[in-house]
């Protein structure tokens, strides 16, 4: 039999009758295993203590100690161990055999012992401590497992907290909820402000839970922080993430992800989303909802070449809030298993009297729903509220740093050719180089708003030659972006120039900023009373800005080129 | 039941079992019948029931597992004797077990 070829068991029996003692011996070590021997219930602890029988054999009656006694001593010193005690009684003894159970007992054997039940109940025994062998061994390496499980959640939480800090969703603006332990169910909502002043969002929703959910989260937030101090347009940002995810992760996860870029200057909101439900835009003066469609893949689906990083834009009012979840608000079940559903969440906003409290209105309604199921981690929700540049700047989130400063002079000049114009956005290459001039990190997103300005109007009326007045009503606004897109496709010659030069003694600096390009230029006689008009459409408030931030602007020849200083 | 004091077919299992130390089964047996008819004795002279009924329990153990039948029911009824605290009679019982343990090991002792 295959359970002879086992090592052999120690069996202890304790029994006062000599020759009874005797015939048990012989029989457990026919069977080949080792018997131990003690003749009443002191010595059987004593062997016990000494030897850690597997099997005890114990007579019920016996001097100075009884087998019940005996019993009970044993397993309360056994602990989680198996020891099988195997009570030795006479036929005819119903009540003494409760007491036996009651004193912890696993099996009886009934004089006269029979060679082959016992060797039956040994077995039996030998395979019942096998199992609860493998049992506690499983058990704790189920534990164990467990345990390094916790413990790597939590080093990967920590970690992740690291690189996904709150960047900026501390802004005045912004009010959000995310389960601290969001990122294991795979949520991810990062927020950063590029050097022009724009306020960056994502809220990223990973297929699957767990560090498998949290794996892409890290690449992800990295990137995105990244670019948008680099200063790069939304557009960029989601196209390298999803390069970048498409690279990382397995087939079957990826992230759906909804992006945006609010311009507190220009008043205009870009949106990118994929695989998300509509984000809303609502309108503070009449109260209604723009649904922002998901027209995209999620992030990491797509080969490079097959993804598309169209964007939608929106002007936006101060007041105008910006609404971003993941599928989990509208997929949040109640007890019954029905859906919150996009009607329910529609209801509050209709119901809403005070856009200030849309926010609370909408945790506390999708909560009463889900209330009875405790399923409130998977919720995340942003509010993004247009405000006022002012307001967002004076938060303090631009933090200066003091820098020791060295005199120092120098220039270059940047030249894009149609091909690059066509097909990248050349600031963030200029942004790198000016962010890092000493002290002007303070007033960075200033410089880059003039930056951005002068480079969107060599491009779109210079080179392009597109007609802001189309901006001015909102349909216009789209044909002036689609005739935008169509003449960038198209153009085949230009260039667009920056000449730079920098001047510092130490404790003044100066930049002063050439932009030319190769277009037909306009007539500049009339500048100055454009600035001065109270009427301001997107272009020529782009242009005020111009004039507030430089400390002089000078238009040059036919219009084409334009000379701005800026002073920190 | 057959007249033998021990079961024929069990003794023979027995000695299957013990093997070469079947005769040393049956001398341990001896010597602590012996000593266990004193202790009833004693128990009985004294009047201690639960000693009585202590030793009479391990005498009827080690007689069933001889499968000497009879001698195990004489040795239960000491032992609910001593139980129930009537020893009236005991003595005579003590007599009847003393015959009876004779038997047996006549009977052991002659294989």
């Amino acid at each position: 039999m295959l359970e002879d070829a086992d090592p052999p068991l120690k069996i202890l029996i304790a029994d006062d009758s000599n020759s009874d003692r005797l015939l048990l011996r012989r029989i457990v070590q026919t069977q080949g295993h080792v018997p131990l021997q003690a003749a009443d219930g002191v010595e059987a602890i004593e062997v016990f203590e000494a030897e850690q029988p597997d099997i005890i054999l114990l007579d019920a009656l016996m001097p100075r100690l009884d087998g019940f006694e005996t019993a009970r001593y044993i397993k309360s010193r056994s602990g989680e161990h198996f020891i099988p005690i195997i009570f030795l009684t006479s036929l005819n003894e119903a009540d003494s055999l409760a007491h036996c159970l009651e004193a912890g007992g696993d099996d009886f054997l009934t004089k006269p012992y029979n060679n082959i039940i016992l060797h039956a109940k040994i077995n039996a025994f030998k395979r019942m401590l096998k199992m609860h062998m493998t049992l506690q061994q499983q058990r704790d390496q189920i534990a164990a497992n467990n345990q390094r499980l916790i413990q790597e959640q939590e080093i990967a939480k920590r970690t992740f907290d690291k690189v996904a800090h709150e960047g900026s969703l501390n802004a005045p603006n912004i009010r959000y909820t995310l389960s601290p332990m969001a990122i294991f169910n795979g949520d991810v909502l990062l927020a950063s402000i590029r050097p022009n002043g724009n306020l960056c969002v994502l809220l990223g929703d990973f297929t699957g839970h767990g560090l498998s959910a949290a794996i892409g989260a890290m690449p992800l937030s990295q990137t995105f922080y990244s670019m948008v101090n680099k200063g790069f347009a939304i557009k960029d940002i989601v196209t390298e993430l999803n390069r970048k995810l498409k690279e990382l992760l397995p087939v079957g996860v990826f992230c759906c992800a909804v992006a945006m870029d609010m311009d507190f200057r220009n008043k205009l909101v870009e949106v990118w989303a994929g695989g998300m439900p509509d984000s809303y835009l609502y309108r503070q003066h009449d109260g209604s909802i723009v649904n922002i469609p998901s027209t995209h893949l999620a992030l990491g689906i797509l080969d490079p070449q097959q993804f598309r990083a169209n964007t939608y834009v929106y002007a936006m009012d101060n007041g105008d809030r910006l609404f971003l979840w993941s599928d989990g608000i509208i997929e949040a079940a109640d007890s019954e298993g029905e859906l919150f559903g996009e009607q329910r969440l529609q209801a509050i906003f209709a119901e809403n009297s005070d856009p200030g409290h849309l926010f609370d209105e909408i945790n506390q309604t999708v909560n009463r729903f889900i209330a009875e199921t405790d399923r409130s981690d998977d919720l995340s929700v942003a509010e993004i509220t247009m405000v006022d540049q002012s307001v967002f700047d004076s938060h303090g989130l631009l933090v200066p740093r003091a820098v020791e400063i060295t005199p120092s002079d120098w220039s270059f000049a940047f030249e894009v050719h149609p091909l690059s114009l066509r097909t990248a956005d050349p600031l963030p290459i200029l942004q790198k180089i000016l962010t890092d001039l000493p002290g002007l990190r303070p007033r960075s997103g200033e410089l880059f708003t003039v930056l951005s300005e002068l480079y969107s109007n060599a491009l779109e009326h210079g080179l392009l030659g597109l007609d802001s007045a189309i901006k001015v009503s909102p349909q216009g606004f789209t044909r002036y972006y689609k005739e935008r897109a169509r003449r960038l496709h198209a153009l085949a010659e230009g260039f667009i120039r920056f000449d730079i030069d920098y001047q510092t003694d130490g404790r003044n600096s100066r930049l002063a900023l050439v932009v030319s390009d190769s277009g037909k230029g306009f007539d500049v006689s009339g500048m100055a009373e454009v600035v001065d008009s109270d009427a301001i459409d997107y272009s020529g408030r782009g242009l005020q800005l111009i004039y507030a931030i430089c400390s002089s602007v000078e238009y040059l020849g036919n219009g084409s080129q334009v000379k701005v200083v800026f002073e920190w | 039941m057959s007249d033998a004091p021990v079961d024929n077919a069990a003794l023979q299992e027995l000695r299957e079992i013990m093997g070469e130390e079947f005769d040393l089964l049956v001398e341990v047996f001896v010597t602590d019948s012996a000593k266990r008819l004193d202790a009833i004795e004693q128990a009985i002279e004294q009047n201690d029931a639960e000693s009585l009924k202590t030793t009479a329990h391990g005498f009827k153990g080690s007689a069933l597992n001889i499968s000497a039948a009879r001698l195990t029911a004489l040795c239960r009824e000491l032992e609910d004797m001593g139980r129930s605290h009537q020893l009236a009679g005991a003595a005579d019982t003590l007599a009847a077990v003393r015959d009876e343990y004779q038997a047996v090991k006549d009977y052991l002792l002659a294989l």
